[in-house]
């Protein structure tokens, strides 16, 4: 049925999806794919974002249920309607968000909604001893279960979700990037866990796009791509450049707006020499008027963390930062607003827009809040604004929210535009956005790039990294990697940013 | 460009119980059927006004401030204790409890901010501060008088050309109510809704949210003040004249629209929310329903205006979808 | 650029191991600071020749703590679902006069007098919590308007005590153990009852879930509505006995003797003493009942030095908001190292 090799014969896999496909809105995320989960295997997905991984791991779940395709659990086929549905037939998915109560200990988080009871009492002693079995038999003896949740490290309460799963009886077990939040050495301990959980017999589907854990733990490993499954092989017949191979070489087709020519560039713009804080470290670049720098890395290379440490999000604690030559000490947003830096964040409704307050309001944000004197007084041409983002909205009065994504992501880029940046940062700028949008979204940054601002951006999308930027660094472990010139294949920038390749290549 | 008028959302339901209420009364009092009724209604509902303004300004950057009734009494009974009949004290008296009020306001909002203690806690405990500390300074019961001059204000009119006899009372609130407005429509006041909405996307747009909410609370404790001078004329010493006045600004502004935590409502519509207060007292009055329902009625109210509010609002905007801010620790950033 | 790729981790986040947290608690602030005021003031009624903790003190102490302490119980469960009671003030007052006005000075009359108070009360909390929870109306705006409705109800109704407690009843109010009122000792009972049913029975283990964080516990399967329409039930039914117990007190019922002991907010701000977070999700009756001993313990300080009974008003205000100043900190320290670790 699909293409994986090197299984054993006639062992009936835990989980088998076939032919899985799922769309939303009519835009397909999963054509068709096929996996089978056997106890006792680690079986990695990678892909790059977008490739279908995420929604994979929900159709498990039982929390989308798929347009097309059927799933077997145990060789039996069942239809799932919800969550509960799942679990019940020993699935369970440990998400990047925590669902752990802080304030509560993590017996009472384990075992909540389906508390012992015991004589009219919660068995506490039953649910501390189970908590404490479960623990032990994942050899994390480390956790008290009587311990309050917010006293564990990040790595712990990991463990706890972990536990928290494992105790509704799970045989499958989803993990989502579950390092995404760890540090390294903590890294080392979950890879045990997950070794750990492999023995007992469990069957593991481990969604990371690094390329090191999955070469360090999975037995298997199938590769998505823009939602049809590539390939499945043994991990052992698999090498990183492989797989490398395998995720990425699509046809673009895409169109990116030219690259600015060598007489485009202006000054330096921005420069970091040696700057470092807690996330980050010894980071020297420079970003000139009138190009965009694209800045590749994974989930947690520190890609966000540097911009957010330049917009004095979280300030640098070393180095040097320099804004169009001087020194300056960015400590809060507003010192990096009145410098000339923007920044587009990652999460446009958590901390981009004031969602109820109305286009105009939110365009005019940055110049009210930020500005004091004649520069806050001078009249904006608001509606001059919105076309130059070519806003589509009812009129200037209708509230964000209830604009599109790539509406709300042009308001973003206006607001910032009111106050005539010299340095825009931006994450990820298209997350999210249709295709027609992004386009927008492109053009208009390269417009931007063209009178004179330096443009740093984000973007875990390699052919939109690749297709906009003028240069790209990679970043990887809170450093950077390296360089890479425009148009850089993306199996380049994957190598560096996955920790495969070091030194700069450029 | 061109004007057109445009209400904020949550606006129009106040606008037009406000109308219904101001009809009935035309049809239920023939003291209404000439201005001087509704200047006379104004007049009363003035003080309530203002504090429902003032309370806006907290409530739309997210907070609540529960000490306004226990200053309007402070206020209250410091002038009296203070101008003891002494028309020469009038004017610096009124400037101190101006000053007071504006006090308080920036100790409220110093410890909310600075302190992280919540505003409902914060203000809650400034009630009891102000309340104990009032009489403990007057041991136990309002002493003194007010003066002629102070009381004008409560209860004095003006000779306007045109209009004729406007009462002073009337002519503060309009200067406040338009100041307010036009501050509302300015950048600081649209900051201060965007505070209430997204307190994250302010701070990352550059502005001081701490300041912000602090301006807040100096506005509804400077409010209170001249709402104190106001009730003083009007009501004259009591030391019950501020009691359960914050909550019934509290229902005012929600009455108006606006929503509790802040980011949406108008100014205008808080004050048309307390002014709609008045007006359903009045009338209720005027039909003989006994004045001790009103209270009863002042509570189906609010409950109906915010179950409107949030299931009306709940039904059109299923869709909408905020990510909820969690505590819990999260990934690391990219 | 060659990068060691393991061993750099950002430097900020080595585990801290959970040993290393400190025990204060607010709980274990609350008291230490209750022991503090009793030994200061002690000291303090002793220079002017006085005992403080004599079989009066204690009795006054205990007899002050008697009412708040009930109704701060029942605000305890509200604020720690995450939700909040205004009405109960003006709900003591009702249920005082119900009490009282069926008693109607027969002995048997009690029983019916208690049961319907209490029946009343349930429905009043049962009225609350489905405004909050079927109605989607904030809890303030709710309860605030439920407290309006029963003032119009008393002011319409009534204008002065009404009703007759009969003497057998009135014990309740007034006999006592040695030097323990028999109230005081039903009210600890009450909260001994409320600990257990928040601390060891799986609904109240669900009022901390829907406090802490309501999403989460419905994804765990608690059922959130029932859960906030439990608690402000209760929280009733506590004011409901604070009434009662005031009617046995005063040998009537009164409309207003809830809200001139300014019982709401006045309980909101026990339980936000005892460490409750105003927000849900953590604290707890033990915290409560500190909160109030330490309120009542002010009280009669400040009687037994005969100082001005307003300057007690100015003393809680600063006290509340110091307290909770306090435990801001500490939840930030613990917020700031919980990211750390």
């Amino acid at each position: 049925m699909d293409a994986g090799a090197g299984m054993t014969p006639g062992a009936t896999p835990r989980v088998r999806l076939t032919g899985i496909s799922k769309s939303f809105l009519g835009v397909p995320v999963l054509h068709g794919v096929d996996l089978d989960l056997r106890g006792g295997e680690v079986h990695a997905v990678m892909g790059e974002n977008g490739a279908g991984k995420s929604t994979l791991l929900k159709v498990l779940a039982g929390v989308h249920r798929p347009d097309n395709g059927t799933i077997e659990v145990d060789g039996a086929q069942v239809s799932f309607t919800g969550p509960t549905d799942a679990q019940r037939a020993g699935i369970a998915i440990i998400h990047q968000e925590f669902t752990l109560l802080p304030h509560r200990s993590v017996a009472e988080n384990v075992y909540l909604g389906r508390e012992p009871v015991r004589r009219m009492q919660v068995d506490r002693r039953r649910m501390v001893a189970d908590t404490r079995k479960l623990l032990d038999w994942l050899g994390e003896d480390g956790i008290d279960p009587t311990a309050v949740v917010s006293s564990l490290s990040v790595a712990q309460r990991q463990v706890v979700e972990i536990v928290k799963a494992l105790s509704t009886d799970a045989r499958v077990l989803g993990m989502d990037e579950p390092t995404a939040a760890l540090a390294d050495h903590e890294v080392e301990l979950l890879y045990d866990l997950v070794r750990r959980l492999r023995e007992r017999g469990i069957a593991i589907l481990y969604v990371s796009h690094r390329m090191r854990e999955v070469f360090d733990l999975s037995d298997r490993i199938t590769v998505l791509k823009d939602g049809r499954f590539v390939t499945c092989a043994p991990t052992r017949d698999l090498t990183p450049d492989d797989l490398v191979r395998h995720m990425v070489g699509r046809d673009l087709g895409e169109y990116y707006p030219d690259r600015a020519r060598t007489d485009d560039l202006g000054p330096v713009r921005l420069a970091l020499h040696g700057a470092g804080n807690a996330r980050v470290r010894e980071l020297n670049l420079e970003v000139r008027a009138g190009e965009i720098v694209g800045l590749a890395g994974l989930q947690g290379s520190g890609r966000s963390a540097l911009a957010r440490a330049v917009f004095g999000v979280e300030p640098f604690t070393t180095g040097r930062l320099e804004v169009d030559g001087v020194a300056q000490r960015v400590t809060r947003p507003r010192t990096a607003v009145r410098l000339g830096i923007a920044m587009v964040t990652e999460d446009r409704k958590g901390d981009g827009l004031a969602l109820r307050q109305s286009v105009r309001d939110n365009t005019l944000l940055v110049r009210r809040a930020a500005l004091r004197g004649p520069r806050a007084r001078a009249r904006s041409d608001v509606p001059a604004l919105l076309d130059l983002v070519n806003v589509v909205a009812r009129g200037e009065h209708q509230e964000v929210r209830f604009l599109s994504g790539g509406n709300q992501q042009k308001v973003v880029l206006a607001k910032w535009l009111a106050v005539e940046p010299r340095v825009l940062l931006v994450d990820e700028p298209t997350r999210g956005i249709d295709v027609g949008a992004k386009r927008a979204v492109h053009e208009l940054l390269r417009d931007l790039a063209k009178r004179g601002v330096a443009v740093l951006m984000i973007s875990s999308e390699l052919p939109e990294l690749i297709g906009m930027s003028d240069r790209i660094l990679v970043m990887h472990d809170g450093a950077l990697a390296g360089e890479l010139p425009a148009g850089a294949s993306e199996g380049d920038v994957m190598a560096l940013a996955t920790g495969h390749r070091t030194g700069a290549a450029a | 460009m061109t004007w057109r008028p445009r209400l904020a959302e949550g606006t129009a339901p106040v606008l037009v119980v406000l109308l219904l209420l101001l009809v009935g009364l035309a049809i239920a009092g023939p003291a209404y059927d000439e201005p001087s009724g509704y200047l006379a209604l104004l007049k009363r509902a003035a003080p309530l006004m203002i504090l429902a303004i003032g309370q806006y300004f907290v409530i739309v950057s997210g907070g609540f401030d529960l000490s306004v009734g226990a200053l309007v009494t402070a206020g209250v009974v410091i002038a009296a204790r203070l101008i003891d009949g002494d028309e020469a004290a009038t004017t610096w008296v009124i400037l101190l409890v101006l000053g007071f009020g504006l006090l308080v306001g920036l100790v409220n909002g110093l410890i909310t901010t600075k302190l992280l203690v919540p505003s409902f806690i914060v203000t809650l405990g400034m009630l009891l501060v102000l309340d104990g500390a009032t009489f403990l300074w007057t041991d136990g019961a309002p002493r003194g008088a007010l003066s002629a001059g102070f009381r004008t204000f409560g209860r004095g009119a003006l000779d306007v050309p045109v209009l004729g006899e406007v009462p002073w009372s009337v002519l503060i609130l309009s200067a406040i109510l338009v100041a307010a407005a036009l501050f509302m429509r300015s950048g600081t006041g649209r900051a201060l809704v965007a505070v209430g909405d997204n307190e994250a996307a302010v701070r990352l747009s550059g502005g001081q949210v701490d300041r912000l909410r602090l301006l807040g609370f100096v506005l509804s404790g400077l409010l209170a003040a001249v709402a104190s001078i106001l009730l003083g004329g009007f009501a004259g010493v009591s030391a019950q004249v501020g009691n359960g006045l914050e909550f019934r600004a509290i229902t005012a502004v929600v009455l108006g629209g606006v929503l509790l935590g802040g980011g949406r409502g108008s100014v205008v519509a808080a004050a048309a929310g307390a002014l709609s207060l008045e007006a359903l007292f009045t009338l209720l009055n005027l039909l003989g329903v006994s004045g001790a329902l009103e209270s009863a009625v002042q509570g189906l109210i609010i409950i109906a205006a915010v179950a409107y509010a949030s299931l009306g609002g709940g039904l059109r905007h299923r869709l909408r979808s905020r990510p909820k801010q969690r505590n819990t620790a999260q990934p690391a950033p990219s | 650029m060659s990068i060691l790729q393991e061993k750099a981790a950002p430097a900020d986040r080595t585990a801290i191991r959970p040993g290393v947290r400190s025990r204060l608690t607010p709980v274990v602030i609350v008291y230490l600071a209750l022991v503090t005021l009793l030994v200061v003031g002690s000291v303090l009624v002793g220079m002017r020749g006085e005992v403080l903790l004599d079989q009066a003190g204690i009795l006054n102490i205990l007899t002050r703590s008697t009412a708040l302490g009930l109704v701060a119980i029942g605000q305890t469960m509200v604020i720690l679902t995450g939700s909040l009671d205004l009405s109960v003030a003006y709900l003591i007052g009702l249920t005082s006069l119900l009490a009282a006005e069926t008693m109607a000075g027969q002995d048997g009359m009690v029983v019916p007098g208690v049961l319907l108070a209490l029946a009343v009360a349930a429905a009043v909390g049962l009225v609350n919590g489905l405004v909050i929870t079927v109605l989607r109306a904030n809890a303030f705006i709710a309860t605030l308007g439920v407290a309006l409705i029963l003032r119009g109800y008393l002011e319409n109704n009534y204008t002065g005590p009404a009703g007759d407690v009969p003497r057998s009843f009135q014990h309740l109010g007034y006999d006592r153990i040695g030097p323990l009122p028999v109230a005081a000792l039903l009210m600890l009972a009450v909260a001994a009852l409320a600990w257990w049913y928040l601390s060891r029975t799986r609904p109240g283990y669900h009022m901390y879930a829907v406090g802490g964080d309501i999403e989460v516990a419905r994804l765990s399967g608690v059922p959130t509505r029932r859960v906030v329409v439990t608690a402000h039930v209760l929280c009733s039914v506590a004011a409901g006995l604070t009434g009662i117990y005031l009617a046995s007190r005063l040998g009537s019922g009164a409309p207003y003797v809830g809200t001139d002991a300014g019982y709401d907010l006045e309980s909101i701000a026990a339980v936000v003493l005892g460490g409750t977070l105003l927000a849900g999700g953590r604290g707890g009756v033990v915290g409560t009942i500190g909160g109030v001993l330490i309120l009542a313990t002010l009280d009669t300080i400040f009687d037994d030095l005969a100082v001005d009974p307003f300057f007690k008003d100015v003393v809680r205000g600063v006290v509340l908001v110091t307290a909770v100043a306090l435990y801001a900190r500490r939840m930030m320290a613990d917020r700031n190292r919980g990211r750390l670790a």
